[in-house]
């Protein structure tokens, strides 16, 4: 099949970029979005030209690296998929696709269809870590967690980070990837204790990135690859609720790792 | 899998006419002042001679068979891996010294105190 490719090209941040056209005359149907990526950029790279830069890594949808717009819409037409398992099938012949990267304040361009996800990082970082050894795995039978609250952190927990549902936001808001976060680790018992304290901590982080507000929208999870459910921002704002209404003001102390004590004391 | 020394010698004089190709005639599109998944990838390929060079210098070392590394030369009358424990029982940790120059040899000696290396027959 053909198809007309009208991609973003971008240097760099700081000079202006502007649309390519560039025919792909040799499309497989049974190509990936990102590999008919790639033989273009075989084909440039011969002609002595730039190739187009995307980010791509596992290439199966699971590790959040890949994504742009594809005629206005973040992942394409399909749903629940990523750009790399985006098929050229779901194309018709002849069809012209606009190609661009995510468009966010918050996600400053890199290059191309590659932008700066790094805010994201931030709001993950704000959550905290844990870096105290607490030995052997317990017992699984020691802690029952219910079906249910297990489904429920498990669905949150499938969110990849790719930052569709910002770029697909009107507002590019961060809440649904805000909310996915807190919700996959304050769902489960072993995150419960510092459940308020990682609610006040990310939320306040994603205010302070470049992100704008959720309006209720939803086209958030209508872009999602993973379906992450609208919901998780509900919860995101009753665990935000709560711990704002509580005042825990409990600065979290560092945890420094327990040193055995030696004969010497 | 089965290595000999004389194939694993044609190897490495393959692997360094390539590597002399690669340096000499290398396309890279860009430059390396923004972002260069080109560059990244060539970055990668050279890192991929030296690896592959370096397997086979290490697989030539080892004049014995053991585990995955199958040497022709060094087998039982039925065909088994035949071990040198007496001389080879070490890890092979390679110094690079440069592109000219052989790397250097650092064994790190193996102690077993349980269970034993010995040799073994599948059939």
């Amino acid at each position: 099949m053909k198809l007309t490719l009208k991609i973003w090209r971008q240097k760099n941040c700081k000079e202006k970029g502007k649309f390519v056209t560039y025919a792909a005359d040799n499309v497989d149907p049974e190509m990936s979005m990102l590999e008919c990526l790639d033989v273009l950029n075989e084909s440039l790279i011969e002609r002595g030209e730039e190739p187009v830069a995307f980010e791509h890594d596992c290439r199966e949808g699971i590790c959040g690296s890949c994504g742009f717009m594809i005629n206005g819409v973040a992942h394409g037409p399909e749903r629940a998929t990523t750009v790399c398992q985006l098929t050229m099938r779901h194309f018709k012949d002849g069809e012209a696709l606009v190609i661009e990267p995510w468009r966010a304040l918050a996600f400053p361009l890199i290059k191309d269809l590659v932008v700066d996800r790094g805010a994201f990082d931030h709001i993950i970082e704000a959550g905290g870590y844990i870096s105290v050894s607490t030995g052997h795995a317990p017992d699984g039978n020691t802690l029952l967690v219910g079906k249910d609250t297990a489904d429920q952190a498990m669905d949150a927990a499938s969110c990849i980070g790719c930052g569709a549902c910002v770029a697909a936001c009107p507002n590019a808001s961060a809440a649904l990837f805000t909310g996915a976060k807190i919700a996959h680790l304050g769902t489960l018992p072993q995150g419960a204790p510092e459940r308020d304290r990682r609610a006040l901590r990310m939320v306040a982080q994603m205010n302070a990135e470049a992100f704008g507000n959720c309006t209720s929208i939803g086209e958030c999870t209508g872009v999602c690859p993973k379906e992450i459910k609208l919901g998780v921002i509900a919860s995101m704002n009753r665990d935000y609720l709560c711990a704002s209404w509580k005042k825990r003001e409990d600065t979290p102390v560092d945890i420094v790792p327990v040193v055995e004590m030696t004969a010497k004391g | 899998m089965a290595r000999t020394a004389e194939g694993l010698e044609t190897a490495i004089h393959k692997i360094r006419a390539l590597r002399e190709e690669y340096w000499q005639n290398v396309t890279v599109p860009g430059s390396g002042d923004d972002l260069n998944q080109s560059l990244e990838k060539a970055g990668r390929v050279a890192d991929f001679f030296e690896l592959a060079e370096l397997m086979c210098i290490d697989a030539r070392d080892r004049n014995e068979s053991c585990g995955g590394h199958f040497r022709e030369e060094y087998q039982t009358p039925d065909g088994e891996a035949q071990r040198d424990d007496q001389n080879y029982s070490y890890v092979a940790a390679w110094s690079y010294r440069g592109p000219d120059a052989p790397p250097e040899l650092i064994k790190e000696a193996l102690e077993f105190q349980y269970v034993h290396p010995s040799q073994r027959s599948y059939k």
